[in-house]
């Protein structure tokens, strides 16, 4: 977060130079857009730009979206391209896959991906291996679906967390030519982020398969997705009080994952912690782990690379529980001091 | 036209090749055989429906001998099947067409009617018993032993198996039971969307037909008028388990609820080929979509690792076999009325069987796929990626 204000400090300066020169002209500034919002624009341009995209889901059309994520849409495009679906995720999660192999470009949007259990078959079954055999999307709601998609060859998952990583990662999945898994974070809906100038033109999409360094620093490594970064860069700006460096990782991308930028910056900072909000067990953090252990990175590490993570149980209802169930801040802060022995 | 001259200067030239009193007996020329004939085909039953297909049908002596051709080729070809995997150069699953499951099959009047009832220009998807389909969709006898024998020269590379077999338009081949069908009303809602008047033709079994995902589906496509046939191919038996014992209610021409059904003689190609066109219709004038049941019989067990006895009388397949085979009915008929020869059938008999025994031999000397193709075709129109093997240290290439 920090690293991103300091970018739009100088790109607001340099803005302002030209607007003393030449006042008539407007050019837009960095705006405050929040995820939600970021993903309407994806899903807007993408839909104004290829005929071929469309719309299918629970809610999407009349209602405006259940988190209203597709605001607007059914004004705009009408029946054919915004389609409301009855409550049968199995049956229209197969139309979707059906429409893509018969070469049109479908984003088919589950209510909540618990719902997505119930269609996984056609996601992993018939979408993801498809191309394999013939040699030739959701919002999270109580629990991350990260790790189960991420098993899979086949899919590309990604994981937005800002409203620049929303719509650039949505409009990348939507461009895909595979079938992507769009891991959204109900959550951060409402959350406001500055949008930079070049986040707000049409064109704007974020590579599939890059993770992001959101801040630098010298004595440990964070990496994160979704949510959790958000977390990450808040503990670190505790932590920098105290004289201790993190540097942040935003993964944007679960599979392919970008293990790369990883393994420099642990070669770096010598210190390695991963933190997601999904289970322990087999989760993006284990794989992040082995794939340290098993690379150049390994011989840097200082201390061994621990994960922090949700707890190991169903998500609880009440909210206290349910808060305490998925890392705090406090719980970031405290591996890294473990971690670094301080 | 072309055609038929073809088929009766191959019958001259074979029958030239044996002895002199059989060229003389068979060197008639075309206008000794009726060019065309009509036949009573039988009634069917409706569903919602005002009026059904005609219950009689036009088949000209071209099309009959294609009919036949086919039917003999797909018949042939999974006889040879059987025979290679009893041989165990064919692993895994194999879900035979002949006779349904595998041999004796009555299916095969199903897939040459339906393709008959339709363009190719249309689209059809189905379950995993895939390899008639496979060939009424445009692949050759070659490509589906060979991709059975899992070599190179497969129709999908010898990656799919028996159960992913795909062609333009023809979406296999799908091991899921059911899980096809929301699939296929995604490629109608596609027809529909890029308007070019094309169908899709969605079939399962009567074992799936009690699939939830397909009473979603059944829903979609009626609310949206997705121009889709549902067919329901009925051979009686789920795997071991009869109809009787797996649905409440058997008549699976009527369980679309809202959508027209009509029940299909499906030992009948005419029958076959006359509602398939009747269905394509009501889907082409926007009507939305349309359910037919195909009845026909399953001579073989469920698939190769079932004697298919255990479950039912070897007397109940023998009077099947004997009395509704689709390929001795429709030879029955053309050559009561005149309209082929027996030495000519026989002729494509022997052609058929020499095509067959060429691409068994092309399906067993042909390699098997090379490995460094093991990791491609993973995504599609992508830039090429590392997999991780094995181990840590073994990083495999894979591209699009």
């Amino acid at each position: 977060m920090a690293s991103l204000r300091c970018f739009l400090r100088s790109g607001r300066n340099a803005v302002s130079v030209i607007l003393r020169r030449e006042f008539h002209k407007t050019s837009p500034a960095a705006l405050q857009v929040t995820v939600r919002d970021a993903l309407n624009q994806a899903m807007d341009e993408e839909l104004e730009r290829d005929e071929r995209v469309f719309l299918l889901g629970e809610e999407v059309a009349q209602y405006d979206g259940a988190y209203k994520v597709s605001r607007g849409l059914w004004k705009k495009y009408g029946d054919k391209r915004i389609i409301d679906t009855p409550i049968t995720e199995m049956g229209f999660a197969g139309i979707a896959v059906g429409a893509a192999m018969a070469g049109l470009r479908p984003i088919c949007e589950f209510m909540t991906f618990n719902f997505s259990m119930q269609a996984i078959d056609q996601v992993i079954n018939s979408a993801a291996k498809t191309y394999y055999m013939s040699a030739g999307v959701a919002a999270q709601h109580s629990q991350c679906f990260a790790a189960w998609y991420g098993h899979c060859p086949g899919l590309k998952v990604i994981s937005p967390w800002s409203a620049e990583d929303a719509k650039g990662l949505l409009k990348s999945a939507i461009r895909d030519d595979n079938p992507v898994v769009v891991l959204e974070n109900e959550l951060m809906y409402g959350v406001p982020f500055e949008m930079s100038e070049e986040a707000q033109s049409k064109d704007f999409t974020i590579p599939i398969g890059k993770a992001k360094v959101e801040r630098q620093g010298s004595h440990i490594t964070l990496v994160s997705h979704s949510r959790m970064v958000g977390h990450c860069l808040d503990a670190a700006a505790v932590l920098a009080k105290e004289g201790i460096e993190c540097e942040v990782i935003n993964l944007r991308t679960i599979r392919p994952m970008d293990i790369d930028t990883i393994e420099a910056s642990v070669m770096k900072t010598n210190h390695l912690i991963t933190v997601e909000g999904g289970w322990p067990q087999f989760g993006v953090g284990a794989e992040i782990c082995a794939r340290i252990m098993e690379g150049q990175a390994f011989n840097y590490l200082d201390a061994p690379a621990i994960r922090v993570t949700g707890v190991d149980i169903p998500m609880p209802y009440a909210k206290i529980l349910e808060d305490h169930s998925t890392p705090q801040i406090k719980d970031i802060i405290f591996s890294v001091k473990k971690t670094l022995n301080v | 036209m072309q055609k038929m001259l073809t088929i009766i200067s191959n019958v001259l030239r074979g029958s030239a090749s044996r002895n002199g009193t059989r060229v003389v007996v068979s060197a008639r020329t075309y206008a000794d055989f009726t060019p065309q004939a009509t036949f009573d085909i039988k009634k069917c039953d409706l569903h919602r429906l005002e009026e059904g297909p005609p219950q009689q049908a036009v088949l000209t002596r071209e099309e009959g001998l294609q009919y036949y051709r086919t039917m003999q080729t797909m018949r042939r070809m999974e006889l040879k099947a059987d025979q290679l995997y009893k041989q165990k150069i064919i692993r895994g699953f194999c879900h035979l067409y002949d006779g349904q499951s595998l041999t004796d099959s009555s299916q095969e009047a199903c897939a040459v009617g339906i393709e008959a009832g339709i363009n190719l220009t249309d689209h059809l998807i189905t379950a995993y018993r895939a390899h008639g389909y496979t060939l009424t969709r445009g692949g050759t006898v070659r490509e589906i032993l060979a991709e059975l024998t899992g070599r190179r020269g497969g129709i999908a590379k010898g990656k799919g198996g028996s159960m992913h077999m795909y062609t333009k338009n023809f979406y296999g081949g799908n091991g899921i039971v059911g899980a096809q069908v929301p699939l296929g009303a995604g490629v109608a809602l596609a027809c529909k969307y890029q308007e070019k008047n094309e169908l899709c033709v969605c079939l399962y079994g009567d074992g799936a037909a009690n699939q939830g995902q397909i009473f979603e589906t059944y829903n979609m496509a009626s609310l949206w008028k997705l121009p889709c046939i549902f067919i329901c191919e009925n051979n009686k038996y789920g795997m071991g388990t009869s109809v009787e014992r797996a649905a409440a209610s058997t008549d699976y021409y009527k369980r679309g609820d809202f959508i027209p059904g009509l029940r299909v003689d499906g030992m009948d190609v005419l029958c076959v080929r006359e509602a398939t066109k009747f269905a394509a219709e009501h889907c082409r004038s926007g009507k939305g979509p349309i359910l037919m049941e195909l009845q026909t019989y399953r001579y073989h067990g469920h698939s190769m690792s079932d004697p298919g006895i255990s479950y039912r009388t070897r007397e109940e397949i023998q009077e099947v076999r004997s009395k509704s085979d689709p390929i001795s009915m429709l030879k029955d008929r053309m050559l009561n009325n005149n309209m082929a020869s027996v030495e000519e059938l026989k002729e494509i008999d022997v052609e058929v069987r020499k095509e067959i025994e060429d691409a068994a031999q092309f399906a067993t000397t042909d390699p098997e796929p090379p490995l460094d193709d093991l990791c491609n075709h993973l995504f599609y129109n992508d830039p090429p990626i590392e997999v991780r093997g094995t181990n840590p240290w073994t990083k495999l290439k894979s591209v699009s």
